[in-house]
């Protein structure tokens, strides 16, 4: 990938910011989720929460599924490789996808590696629990983070610890002298130049979403207040009991996220939420795969 | 002066730092109280068409924005807000403002892979840099509309009166000459 494609790729991430990219499993859900005010759709054949209660592997979806759903919406759609499985990308990049998420939700297909970004023309977003892990994912050329909230579980607390830390690591890079830049670069294991782009802007060289464990309007306001940038939804809302109601209340909650009247006012009524599994009670934790 | 970005989602920031960058002041529209304070010119931003144009109407700014464009109040589009400004959507029955005598057709070129970078000619400014992101296409233009710019033969950008709209991205990158000749000519 030249350097003129991989602008391209961050700039179509710098549109989907302010917006919501949920999980869908069919052309139904997707079109539900793009007449809710989706920004993007994430195509794949099982939500977080029924890959954690099926077990076993976990891997790309059937190209076939994805294609109905490109066929069936307007706005951008995303689909999940495995972490280092380079054919499922380019699998993915043939059927022309819009955004590939190398996700920790998929059985990693590589322990040690993760695939070579920059050798594609297909962007990627790809999760990151901190500061190392997001510029080591850039490095490798991701166009867009998101934080690694525990996948289908319904609880916010490790996407509100990855943002936190991300946040805290951000600020103490861009208030250090750039002397020693060096040093913390070598702890952080990242290359210098991604560190100095930190430090000069204040920000991450990407567009950084929140994702894992977002449930409710008042969760997605909770990320942005936190400095996401936008929010994933995953089984959070083809896991509720009115999906298109509360598809469209978190967007809207994503929006206007510091009008707590108006999220009040859309938080009401919205029928029963995804039933959530504490992460203490589960023994697979999928943010610790590729890291 | 003070430019109104409409940030229900999208790039809206990006424009904001351009005119920054010209040392004028920006305010965000994000609901309809916002509207009550006092701007100048409006910016649509990029960003997705389908989402901007239900939180415009569901967050009910839609009436009030379209009256305040049709009484002449400048306006900028990047890209999505094209589709916001057209008055016929080739690929779809939506009508989102539509104050502006175009058809325009969503994701012409095609899906990420067929997104790309150039430089060209605006309103008589030369090499500027234009990003097109799953880009749409103004097909036809009504009498009274001005091209400003084409691409190999599609047109990219237009005017009439007080308003602009472009299918790329001047706001992306560090080049501020399209938003000056925004202020200059039309504000």
């Amino acid at each position: 990938m030249n350097n003129e494609q991989y602008e391209l790729n961050c700039n179509l991430a710098q549109m989907l910011k302010g917006g919501v990219i949920m999980d869908v499993t069919t052309p139904e859900q997707a079109k539900i989720a793009e007449d809710a005010g989706a920004c993007a759709v994430m195509a794949l054949e099982r939500i977080p929460a029924d890959i954690r209660a099926a077990g076993g592997v976990s891997r790309m979806s059937d190209p076939g599924m994805i294609r109905g759903i490109q066929e069936a919406v307007s706005i951008p759609v995303m689909a999940k490789c495995r972490i280092g499985h380079i054919a499922e990308a380019r699998i993915l990049e043939a059927i022309e996808i819009d955004y590939i998420d190398e996700s920790e939700v998929l059985s990693p297909a590589d322990d040690i590696y993760h695939v070579d970004k920059r050798a594609f023309k297909v962007p990627f977003v790809c999760g990151a629990r901190d500061l190392g892990e997001a510029l080591r994912r850039i490095n490798e050329g991701a166009a867009m983070i998101r934080t690694k909230g525990e996948p289908g579980t319904g609880d916010v607390v490790q996407a509100v610890r990855h943002m936190r830390k991300m946040m805290q690591e951000i600020r103490r890079v861009a208030n250090m002298s750039e002397d020693e830049l060096y040093e913390a670069a070598k702890q952080l294991q990242v290359p210098f130049d991604l560190l100095l782009s930190v430090h000069k802007n204040g920000k991450l060289p990407v567009v950084n979403f929140a994702a894992g464990g977002v449930a409710t309007p008042a969760d997605a306001a909770l990320m942005m207040m936190l400095g996401a940038e936008g929010v994933f939804v995953g089984s959070g809302i083809f896991k509720s009991g009115d999906p298109a109601k509360r598809a469209a209340a978190i967007v809207k909650a994503v929006t206007n996220y510091q009008d707590f009247k108006m999220i009040a006012e859309l938080s009401c009524g919205l029928g029963e939420a995804m039933v959530g599994i504490n992460p203490a009670e589960i023994k697979i934790i999928m943010e610790e795969r590729g890291i | 002066m003070r430019i109104a970005v409409l940030a229900l989602q999208g790039d809206f920031a990006e424009h904001e730092a351009i005119f920054h960058r010209l040392n004028v002041q920006t305010c965000q529209l994000r609901q309809k109280s916002d509207l009550a304070q006092p701007f100048d010119a409006l910016v649509l931003p990029g960003g997705e068409s389908t989402v901007q144009g239900k939180l415009l109407r569901e967050l009910d700014m839609f009436d009030e924005i379209r009256s305040r464009i049709q009484n002449g109040l400048p306006v900028m589009a990047t890209c999505a807000g094209s589709i916001l400004l057209a008055q016929q959507l080739l690929d779809d029955t939506t009508v989102h403002l539509g104050t502006m005598g175009i058809s325009i057709r969503r994701n012409a070129y095609g899906r990420q892979l067929s997104s790309f970078h150039t430089v060209g000619k605006f309103a008589g400014i030369d090499d500027v840099p234009m990003s097109f992101i799953r880009a749409p296409q103004i097909e036809f233009c009504a009498p009274g509309v001005e091209v400003l710019a084409e691409h190999e033969g599609r047109i990219t950008a237009v005017r009439q009166g007080n308003q602009l709209a472009m299918t790329f991205h001047p706001e992306l990158g560090s080049d501020c000459r399209v938003a000056e000749y925004f202020i200059k000519e039309m504000l």
